[in-house]
């Protein structure tokens, strides 16, 4: 049984499914990190944002992050998922999930993970705000 | 030769398009397509920095290009 669980969906994220995914018997810890909207950016109000990804490729980062995190860290099972399309302030664009037998991995791997993603995976973020609109990280 | 090139992000807004077919002649490296490409969209010099990624995964600039490859002008990401 695979020990990494990716998918980027346009569903709401379920955590209860990567908390499911990642539990095992043989770990002492489990550490999640949940990435939400936030309400304001540079002092500007955001409205909704959107997301869009370059999928097949999207997967297969997320896929070598998850397979790098099991190899670099004394970790078992790692869970990345991440949404796509309009989400609205306080909705859940990313999670990720790591067990492992003991609690210091764990969290490196979890920060490990988000921090590579935030390079490498191919998604765009559009804020929306009430006066126009920007992709993130776009212009110089 | 013939490409597909697919645009994302603020690409897609600056060219108006998600993909095109694009024509070069053999052995055209990455670095030697990114000129090409910023020629015909000059628009493309607007964005921060963007990388390439050739059948799905990224290249680097010495990589020689193939007929029908799929080539993704990947704009700074922002996910998470």
């Amino acid at each position: 049984m695979s020990n990494t669980s990716i998918k980027i969906t346009s569903e709401k994220l379920n955590l209860d499914k990567c908390y499911e995914f990642v539990a095992d018997d043989s770990c002492g810890g489990i550490v999640a990190f949940i990435g939400t909207v936030r309400n304001s950016t540079q002092k500007k109000e955001v409205i909704q944002l959107e997301f869009s990804t370059y999928k097949p490729m999207a997967i297969k980062e997320m896929q070598k992050i998850a397979d790098q995190a099991i190899s670099k860290f004394e970790i078992m099972k790692i869970a990345v998922h991440h949404a796509e399309g309009i989400l609205y302030v306080g909705d859940i664009p990313v999670i990720i999930v790591v067990s492992a037998p003991h609690r210091k991995a764990a969290f490196k791997a979890c920060e490990f993970a988000i921090d590579t993603l935030k390079e490498t995976v191919p998604i765009w973020k559009k804020e929306h705000f009430s006066d126009g609109e920007i992709w993130v990280n776009a212009h110089p | 030769m013939n490409l597909k090139v697919l645009f994302f992000g603020v690409a897609t807004d600056l060219i108006g398009a998600k993909s095109i077919s694009f024509s070069i002649s053999p052995n055209t490296t990455v670095s030697e397509f990114k000129i090409l490409i910023q020629e015909k969209y000059p628009q493309l010099s607007q964005i921060n920095s963007y990388a390439i990624a050739v059948n799905e995964n990224y290249a680097n600039d010495q990589m020689v290009l193939k007929n029908n490859d799929v080539v993704a002008i990947i704009p700074p990401v922002s996910g998470g």
